[in-house]
C-alpha cells in the first residue's frame, strides 16, 4: 500500500537493468522507489515534507498529553497527579515539544513541500541537505524525549534560566538532554534555513519576480532569514550551558562573579525572533487560504509582504521585554517597551489586510477557511494582551502570572496552530490526493475553538487574580474569595482542555475516515497559485514543464480572463484547472533529471544523537559518533548529487527513447 | 535527447557574477594587500607597547586598525567588493545584527560605561 | 522545445531581472554535480551560484555565533578574582607571530583561488597545501600558548575569564582545524580528480570560509590580546 497514490504516467518497467552507481567505491547507492527505503533515503522535498509533518503531528500529541497532565493536576486544589518535580518536567517538556518539535517542524513541512511547488521548481537547492535537516530533527526530537526514561526530563522551563539550570539545582541529566537535543534540532533549522533561502532566491520559475511570489513563500522566506540569524545565538547559550554542566565552566556561577542575565539575554535574543518564526508561517498560510475562499485576491499584497519583513526585522530588537522584571534599569526597560509597541503596527497591518480580503468576497466556509478566520479572531485577542505586556509597568504585574500564559497560548495556539491546521485542510488534497471530510473537519474546528477559549480564556482572569506560573499546585486558602475564584477558573480551564483534546483527536478521526475517499481533483478549491498546476498528488518531478509566470496569482490568471472595461475588473472563466495542467503536460520536457537518493544524510544525522549520548555518558560514544559523522561527510562530499545517467535511464519498452520518469513507478 | 552534459565543455569555470571581469586584483596586488595588513598588525602591536599612550586614545586606534584589516580581508580577499550586492547584503545583515544586538546587550550590562 | 522565454506581453508590474534559461531540462538553480554544474550559475534566478550564496549566508550567521562568544568574553574578561589574569599571561610578541602566520595563510589561500581560476591545478594544490600548513602552524602556536597558560595557572575552570577565553579561542581553533581538514581533503580530491562540481568554485568556497576564520581572529587578536583589560 503506497501512502501516496501517484498517477501512473508511464508504463511500469522492471528495475532489473537499473545498475546503481557506488558510493565511495563500495556502497551501492540507494535506488528504491517503493518501500521504507524510498522514504529513508529520499531527497524528494515532497516526501521530506510529509515526514516532517507526520513526525511533527506525533509530537503535537506528545506535547498535548503533557498539557493534559498539567491541567489534570491543576483542575482541583491540592492536586496529586503530578509531584512538584514531575510538574516541572511536564511544563518544560510541554513547551519545548510544542515549540521545537511540533510548530517549527510542521511549518518546515509546509515550507519544504510547498515552496518549490509555489515557485515552479522541481526541488530545493540542496536536496541532500534537506534530507539531513529532516533526519536531524527526527533524531534530535527522539533523543530529547528519551530523557523521560533516562533519569528524568529537563525541568528548568523551556527558557531554561541559569543558574537554576546548572548542576547544583538541576542534578539529573534532563537539562543535558534538553541542551544537546536543541543543539541537534538547531542544526536542522539552520541548515534548512540556508537551503530554503537559496531555493527562493535562485530557483524561481521564469517571470516570477519576488513580488510575484505566493505570499506563503514570502512569509516562509522571512522565517528562514530569522532562523538563520537567531539560531546561532541560542547555539552560543546552549554551548555555554553545556560547558557549565559538563566541563565545569563557570559562565553562570554567581559565586564566581557570573551574571545570570547573560543567559537571559542570549536566550531571548533568539527567543523573541523565535516567536515570529512560530507565527509567520501560519500568517503565510492564511494569506493563501483567505483569498482562495473569499474568491478575491489578497488585499494589499505588498503591505502584507513588507509588514512580514518588518515584523521579522523589528522582532530582533525587542527581546528584553521578556526581562522587564529582571532589573535591567529604567532606560533599557523604556527602550524595549517602546520597541515592543512598535511591533504591533505591522501585525495590525496584516489583520487589516486579511479582514479587507474577506470584505466583499464570496465567502466559502470550508474547514480551511474556518481555521483561517479563527486565526484572525483568536490571534487578535492574543495580540491585544500582548500590547498590554508591552507597557512595562503593567507587565510588572502580569509577568510570571497566568496572564502571560493566556497571551502566548492565544497567539501560539490561536495563531500558529490554527493557521497550520488551516494549511493542513487546504493542502491535504494536493499532498495526499484525497479530500478530508468536511463534516468531521467542522467538528475538529469547533471543538478546538471552544476548547481553546475555555482553556486559555480563564487564564487571563486567574493571572490577574494572582496565580503564578509554574506552580505545581494551588490550595483552597490561596484560591481567593467568591465563586469565580482560582478554583472555579482552573476547573473551567481544565474542562476546556478536555474539549480541546477531543478537537485534536477529531483531526485524527478525520484522517482515518477520509482515507478511502475518492481521488481529489487537481484544483478542488479553484485556487490561485502555482502549486495547484500539478496533479494531486504531484508527480515526482512536480511540473512536466517549468511554468512561465506572468503575474501574481499566475494560476488564477490562466483560468480567468479579465474582460472588464474602463478599468473595471470582470473576470470570466476561460479554462479549468485541469485544462491548464493539460496544457503544461502537452509541452512536457523530454528529459527530466532529478536528484538521487542518498544514504549520507540519514547516516550523518544518526551520528548526532550518538555524539550527544557520548557527552552525557561516555567518551567512547563521542568517538564513535564523530567517526560516523566524518565517514558520512566524506561519503557525501565524494558522491555526486545526481547519480550518473546510466543509473536512471532505463530504456523505454520500445528500446531507444529514454523514459520520462526518473525511475518508473512499479 | 540526453542531458546537456556535452554543452559543459565551453564553460570557463568563472563565476557568472564576475563576468564583467572585475578581476582587477592580480596576485601581486594580493601580496601588497597582505603586506599592508601585516604592517597594520605591526602598528597595532607597537601601539600597545608604547606605554605613554593613554587608553582613551589607544583603544579607538586599535579598533580602527582592526576594522580596516577586517574590511580589507572581506572586501578584497573575499572579493565582496566586486561580487554581487546580494552576497554583501547577506553578510552585512549578519554582521550588523551581531554588532548591534550584542552591543545593546553589553550596554545593558553597563559594559561601555563601567 | 519548451518555452522558457519570458512572455513579452506579460504584465510588468515590477522590474524582473530573470536570467534567461537556455536549457530547460535542468531545473533552475539546481546543483546537480555533473560536468555542466559549471553552467549552474546561469540557471539560477539571480544568476548567482547556489553554493556561493549559501556560503555567504552561512558566514553571515557565523557573525552571530562568534559575536555571542566574543561578547561573553568581553563581559567576563576582568572576572578572574585572585587568579591569574590577562596582563600576566599574554605574550604579545608570540601571539603577534601566530596572528601574522594566519594572515599570511589568507594570502596563500587567495593565491590558490586565483590559480584555480587560471586552471593551474598544480599551483592550486601547492597554495592549498601551504595554507593548510600555515593554519597548522597557527594551531600549534595556539596549543603551545594554551599549555603555557595552563602551566601558569589558567585552567578551563579557574575563573570566568579563563572559561570565556578558552571557549572563544577554542571555538575559533576548532573552526581552523575543520578548515585545515577541508583544505587537505580538497588537495587530495583534486589530485585524485574526484572532485564533484566546479573546481574553481569549490576552492573559492573553502577560501571564503578560511578568510572568515582569519577575520574572526583579527577581531579576537585586537579585542582579547591588545585592548588593555
Amino acid at each position: 500500500m503506497a501512502i501516496i497514490e501517484r498517477p501512473e504516467a508511464s508504463p511500469a518497467t522492471t528495475p532489473e537493468y537499473v545498475t546503481p552507481s557506488a558510493s565511495m567505491g563500495f556502497l551501492r547507492r540507494p535506488v528504491e522507489t517503493t518501500g521504507w527505503k524510498s522514504w529513508a533515503f529520499t531527497v524528494d522535498h515532497k516526501k521530506i515534507g510529509i515526514m516532517y509533518g507526520v513526525v511533527a503531528m506525533l509530537f503535537f500529541f506528545v506535547g498535548g498529553l503533557e498539557a493534559v497532565l498539567i491541567r489534570a493536576q491543576l483542575a482541583q486544589a491540592d492536586g496529586t497527579i503530578l509531584s512538584a518535580d514531575k510538574y516541572n518536567q511536564m511544563f518544560t517538556m510541554h513547551a519545548t515539544t510544542m515549540i521545537f518539535l511540533f510548530v517549527m517542524p510542521m511549518a518546515a513541512a509546509f515550507a519544504n513541500y510547498m515552496i518549490p511547488l509555489q515557485i515552479g521548481a522541481r526541488d530545493v537547492a540542496f536536496p541532500r541537505l534537506n534530507a539531513l535537516s529532516l533526519w536531524t530533527f527526527v533524531f534530535g526530537g527522539i533523543f530529547l524525549n528519551t530523557s523521560w526514561i533516562l533519569g528524568g526530563a529537563a525541568d528548568g522551563g523551556w527558557f531554561m534560566y541559569a543558574p537554576n539550570s546548572s548542576v547544583p539545582f538541576s542534578p539529573t541529566n534532563g537539562v543535558d538532554f534538553w541542551v544537546l537535543g536543541l543543539l541537534i534540532t538547531g542544526i536542522a533549522s539552520q541548515v534548512g534555513a540556508i537551503n530554503l533561502i537559496v531555493t527562493v532566491l535562485n530557483m524561481r520559475a521564469p517571470g516570477m519576480s519576488l513580488m510575484r511570489m505566493p505570499i506563503f513563500t514570502w512569509m516562509a522566506f522571512v522565517v528562514q532569514m530569522l532562523l538563520l540569524f537567531a539560531i546561532p545565538v541560542i547555539t552560543v547559550a546552549l554551548f555555554l550551558l553545556m560547558f557549565q554542566r559538563n566541563f565545569g565552566a563557570t559562565f553562570f556561577s554567581v559565586e564566581e562573579g557570573a551574571d545570570p542575565l547573560l543567559w537571559q539575554h542570549l536566550f531571548w535574543i533568539f527567543g523573541h525572533p523565535e516567536v515570529y518564526i512560530i507565527v509567520l508561517p501560519a500568517f503565510g498560510i492564511i494569506s493563501e487560504v483567505l483569498p482562495t475562499f473569499a474568491r478575491k485576491p489578497l488585499f494589499g499584497y505588498p503591505f502584507v509582504v513588507f509588514s512580514g519583513a518588518a515584523i521579522g526585522f523589528v522582532g530582533f530588537g525587542v527581546w528584553a521585554h521578556h526581562m522587564f522584571a529582571a532589573g535591567l534599569g529604567p532606560i533599557s526597560v523604556a527602550v524595549f517597551s517602546v520597541a515592543t509597541m512598535a511591533i504591533a503596527v505591522p501585525t495590525g497591518v496584516k489583520i487589516i489586510n486579511w479582514t479587507l480580503t474577506l470584505w466583499g468576497g464570496k465567502l466559502w466556509f470550508t474547514t480551511a477557511m474556518l481555521f483561517a478566520i479563527g486565526l484572525i479572531v483568536q490571534f487578535t485577542i492574543g495580540g491585544l494582551s500582548g500590547v498590554t505586556h508591552a507597557v512595562a509597568p503593567s507587565d510588572t504585574q502580569q509577568t510570571d502570572t497566568y496572564y502571560i500564559v493566556a497571551h502566548f497560548h492565544y497567539v501560539i495556539f490561536g495563531g500558529a496552530v490554527l493557521g497550520l491546521f488551516s494549511g493542513i485542510y487546504y493542502w491535504w488534497p494536493k499532498i495526499f490526493g484525497k479530500m478530508l471530510n468536511e463534516s468531521w473537519g467542522r467538528a475538529n474546528f469547533w471543538f478546538m475553538i471552544i476548547g481553546m477559549n475555555l482553556t486559555f480564556g480563564p487564564m487571563h482572569i486567574i493571572g490577574l487574580q494572582g496565580q503564578p506560573r509554574r506552580m505545581y499546585v494551588w490550595t483552597e486558602n490561596r484560591a481567593g474569595e467568591g465563586f469565580f475564584n482560582l478554583g472555579f477558573w482552573n476547573l473551567v480551564s481544565s474542562v476546556g482542555t478536555v474539549i480541546l483534546a477531543i478537537g485534536a483527536l477529531l483531526f485524527l478521526v478525520n484522517v482515518w475516515v477520509s482515507r478511502k475517499n475518492p481521488p481529489a481533483p487537481a484544483d478542488p478549491w479553484d485556487a490561485r497559485s502555482l502549486e495547484w498546476i500539478t496533479t494531486s498528488p504531484p508527480k515526482e518531478h512536480n511540473f512536466d514543464r517549468t511554468p512561465t509566470v506572468h503575474a501574481l496569482d499566475e494560476f488564477f490568471h490562466r483560468k480567468y480572463e479579465d474582460v472588464g472595461e474602463d478599468g473595471q475588473h470582470d473576470y470570466k472563466k476561460v479554462a479549468t484547472g485541469e485544462e491548464v495542467i493539460a496544457e503544461e503536460e502537452a509541452h512536457a520536457d523530454a528529459h527530466i533529471h532529478l536528484p538521487s537518493p542518498s544514504y549520507w544524510p540519514i547516516v550523518l544525522a544518526l551520528s548526532m544523537p550518538i555524539l550527544a549520548y557520548g557527552v552525557i555518558y561516555s567518551t567512547l560514544l563521542i568517538v564513535a559518533g564523530a567517526a560516523i559523522a566524518i565517514l558520512a561527510l566524506f561519503g557525501w562530499a565524494l558522491e555526486p548529487p545526481t547519480a550518473p545517467d546510466d543509473d536512471f535511464d532505463p530504456p523505454s519498452p520500445d528500446g531507444d527513447e529514454p523514459s520520462k520518469e526518473l525511475v518508473a513507478n512499479v | 535527447m540526453t542531458m546537456s552534459t556535452d554543452t559543459a565543455s565551453t564553460d570557463t569555470g568563472h563565476d557568472v557574477d564576475s563576468h564583467d571581469d572585475e578581476h582587477t586584483i592580480s596576485d601581486k596586488n594580493y601580496i601588497f594587500i597582505a603586506l599592508f595588513l601585516a604592517v597594520l598588525t605591526a602598528l597595532e602591536v607597537a601601539a600597545t607597547e608604547v606605554s605613554s599612550f593613554p587608553d582613551a586614545l589607544l583603544i579607538p586606534a586599535l579598533l580602527v586598525l582592526m576594522v580596516i584589516k577586517f574590511a580589507m580581508v572581506i572586501l578584497y580577499f573575499m572579493h565582496l567588493k566586486f561580487d554581487s550586492k546580494l552576497f554583501s547584503m547577506m553578510f552585512y545583515i549578519g554582521l550588523i545584527f551581531a554588532v548591534t544586538l550584542y552591543g545593546v546587550m553589553l550596554t545593558t550590562f553597563h559594559f561601555f560605561t563601567g | 522545445m519548451s518555452d522558457a522565454t519570458i512572455d513579452p506581453d506579460a504584465t510588468t508590474d515590477d522590474t524582473t531581472h530573470v536570467a534567461p534559461i537556455h536549457d530547460d531540462t535542468i531545473p533552475a538553480g539546481y546543483d546537480d554535480g555533473n560536468d555542466h554544474i559549471g553552467l549552474a550559475p546561469h540557471h539560477t534566478t539571480t544568476g548567482l551560484s547556489n553554493t556561493k550564496l549559501a556560503m555567504w549566508m552561512f558566514l553571515g550567521s557565523e557573525c552571530l555565533l562568534f559575536g555571542g562568544l566574543i561578547s561573553t568574553y568581553m563581559l567576563y574578561r576582568n572576572r578572574q578574582g585572585d587568579a591569574i589574569g590577562p596582563d600576566q599571561l599574554w605574550d604579545i610578541p608570540f601571539t603577534s607571530a601566530t596572528s601574522f602566520v594566519l594572515l599570511m595563510s589568507s594570502l596563500t589561500m587567495v593565491l590558490s583561488v586565483t590559480a584555480a581560476q587560471r586552471k593551474d591545478d598544480r599551483r592550486t594544490r601547492l597554495w592549498l597545501t601551504v595554507t593548510a600548513l600555515l593554519g597548522g602552524l597557527f594551531l600549534s602556536g595556539q596549543v603551545y600558548e594554551f599549555t603555557v597558560f595552563y602551566r601558569e595557572g589558567l585552567g578551563y575552570t579557574t575563573s570566568l575569564f579563563a572559561s570565556s577565553f578558552y571557549t572563544l579561542t577554542g571555538f575559533h581553533g576548532v573552526h581552523v582545524a575543520v578548515g585545515i581538514i577541508m583544505l587537505l581533503s580538497l588537495v587530495a580530491m583534486l589530485a585524485k580528480n574526484r572532485l564533484i562540481g566546479d573546481k574553481a568554485e569549490t576552492v573559492e568556497m573553502i577560501g571564503l570560509y578560511w578568510h572568515f576564520v582569519d577575520v574572526v581572529w583579527i577581531v579576537i587578536f585586537t579585542l582579547v590580546y591588545l585592548i588593555p583589560a
